[in-house]
């Protein structure tokens, strides 16, 4: 089985919360000027991956 | 921090500060969190507010306004150009707000009427016991502590959790939400009374890119681009750089701004046992527009009022504070309606369509400013479908 896990670059990402936003497992919160994921809850669907409007998140195996 | 409270309201933007402030001109003990260091930074917003409604329950303090507005003028992929304004006598009036400025003053107005402000504190979860929200859990500087009121405000913005939390869906499908990247540029020269508005499916696909002047020639220039519509290589970000290089070769960059836009229109139902949602967190943004700031106020007060009329009557159920829902569709139902419509039939249309129906509009002759209304009036004539289904809410609203 091939586990993702969806990946922040965090020298790329400026904490809109847009992937909070689109994320139905409630899996990503914005930490002040981070973003958390719990790997736990993500079902990496790559909706966030999508959104995202500088490209810092990326779902990896 | 004491333990318990009237009201929490989760969030310091202007939904979260106006239902602060209402709730504790009202009399009621009133807690306020941010979870920013500082509130209004960084911003997410172009910053253009309408005059409008907003200013029944606020005064647009100077300090915080940059420029006053009087049209906007929309660029089609042709380029031709078209003013919108006020026909009557009365100039329309807005604003380009500097939120820095703007939302720490919505937040000192709350302390002043009383609330308890507190940043760099999250709310992390609810307290929920019987199906009734009775508290939040907050953490501050590490710390978790539990903290009990009668009713939650959630105005936690675009990445709402308090509705989510107490069981409503408020995920945004991606065809819902705006993808957005902003710089605020100096060394531009710009109207200062006009905000710029460009559109098509080469330069902002799905949304738009704005140019809004913040005075001394300086420029929030952003765009939005619908979720669904976003492509690797021609994100938010690509796009936006080209039209800058292009366009605003000397432009200098002084501050970037990342942003995400709820345009699905406001929710179903944002209310429950003990709790209300405003702002953002209850998707009460234009959909046409994207603006959210004039009804982000209009719903905290609107929701603060309610909750003081709440503790009075010692009635913290759904059923009582349904109202704050009516009252605010009342002000927003019509318009909200239309601009979905709206919408939808602006991601429909290709490019050639929309230069087509600009260069039959411009023939008219039609005296510029044009308003809103006459606009959409002329695009029905050009459009039946259009008309149809403008014509068909009109029956049903
Ligand atoms: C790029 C962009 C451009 C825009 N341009 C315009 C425009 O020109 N005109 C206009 O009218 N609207 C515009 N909007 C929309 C507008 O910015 C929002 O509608 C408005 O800010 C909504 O106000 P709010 O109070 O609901 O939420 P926000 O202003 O987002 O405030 C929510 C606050 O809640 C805090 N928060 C979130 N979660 C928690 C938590 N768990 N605990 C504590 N605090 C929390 C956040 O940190 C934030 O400070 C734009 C949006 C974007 C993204």
């Amino acid at each position: 089985m091939i586990v993702l896990a969806v990946k922040v670059n965090r020298y790329k990402c400026g904490y809109c919360g847009g992937c909070v936003a689109v994320c139905k497992e409630t899996a990503i919160d914005l930490v002040e000027a981070f973003i958390e994921i719990d790997d736990e809850k993500c079902t990496s669907c790559r909706k966030c991956e999508r959104f995202c409007p500088v490209g810092a998140l990326e779902v990896i195996s | 921090m004491k333990d318990e409270y009237d009201v929490i309201v989760v969030g310091a933007g202007p939904a979260g500060s106006l239902a602060a402030k209402e709730a504790a001109k009202g009399g009621l003990s009133v807690l306020l969190i941010e979870k920013r260091q500082e509130i209004g930074d960084p911003v997410r917003c172009a910053e253009a507010v309408g005059h409008s409604t907003a200013s029944k329950y606020l005064d647009f303090d100077e300090k915080s306004i940059c420029t006053e507005i009087t049209t906007a003028t929309l660029i089609l992929p042709n380029g031709l150009e078209f003013v919108l304004g006020s026909e009557g006598p009365e100039i329309y009036k807005g604003y380009v707000l500097d939120r820095k400025i703007f939302d720490r003053e919505l937040a000192n107005d709350a302390a002043k009427a009383g609330a308890e402000v507190r940043v760099k504190t999250a709310a992390t979860g609810l307290i929920i016991e019987n199906g009734q929200v009775c508290g939040v859990k907050v953490r501050h500087l590490g710390k978790e502590k539990e903290i009990r009121c009668k009713i939650v405000i959630g105005a936690d913005g675009v990445e709402s959790k308090v509705g989510k939390w107490a069981g409503l869906d408020t995920t945004l499908k991606l065809e819902d939400i705006e993808s957005c990247v902003q710089y605020l540029v100096s060394g531009v020269s710009i109207k200062e009374s006009d905000i710029r508005i460009n559109i098509g499916n080469e330069v902002a696909p799905g949304g738009y890119l704005w140019e809004f002047p913040k005075g001394n020639n300086k420029a929030n220039i952003g765009i939005g681009l619908l979720g669904s519509r976003v492509k690797n290589g021609a994100r938010p970000i690509d796009c936006l750089n080209k039209f800058i290089e292009e366009k605003y070769p000397d432009a200098k960059i002084l501050e970037m701004h990342f942003g995400a836009d709820p345009v699905s229109s406001y929710m179903e139902k944002y209310y429950g046992n003990g709790f209300m949602l405003a702002g953002d967190a209850a998707r009460m943004v234009d959909p046409i527009t994207g603006g959210g700031i004039e009804t982000a106020i209009v719903a905290g007060a609107l929701a603060g009022q309610r909750a003081v009329e709440a503790v009075e009557a010692n009635d913290f159920s759904e059923k009582f504070l349904k109202e704050y829902q009516k009252r605010w569709e009342k002000e927003y139902k019509n318009t909200f309606k239309r601009s979905l419509i709206l919408k939808n039939f602006a991601l429909g249309l290709t490019d050639e369509i929309a230069n087509q129906y600009a260069t039959e509009f411009k023939k008219q002759n039609i005296k510029e400013p044009i308003g809103f209304d006459s606009l959409i009036k002329a695009l029905t004539k050009m459009d039946k479908t259009l008309l149809l289904k403008l014509g068909i809410s009109l029956i049903k609203s």
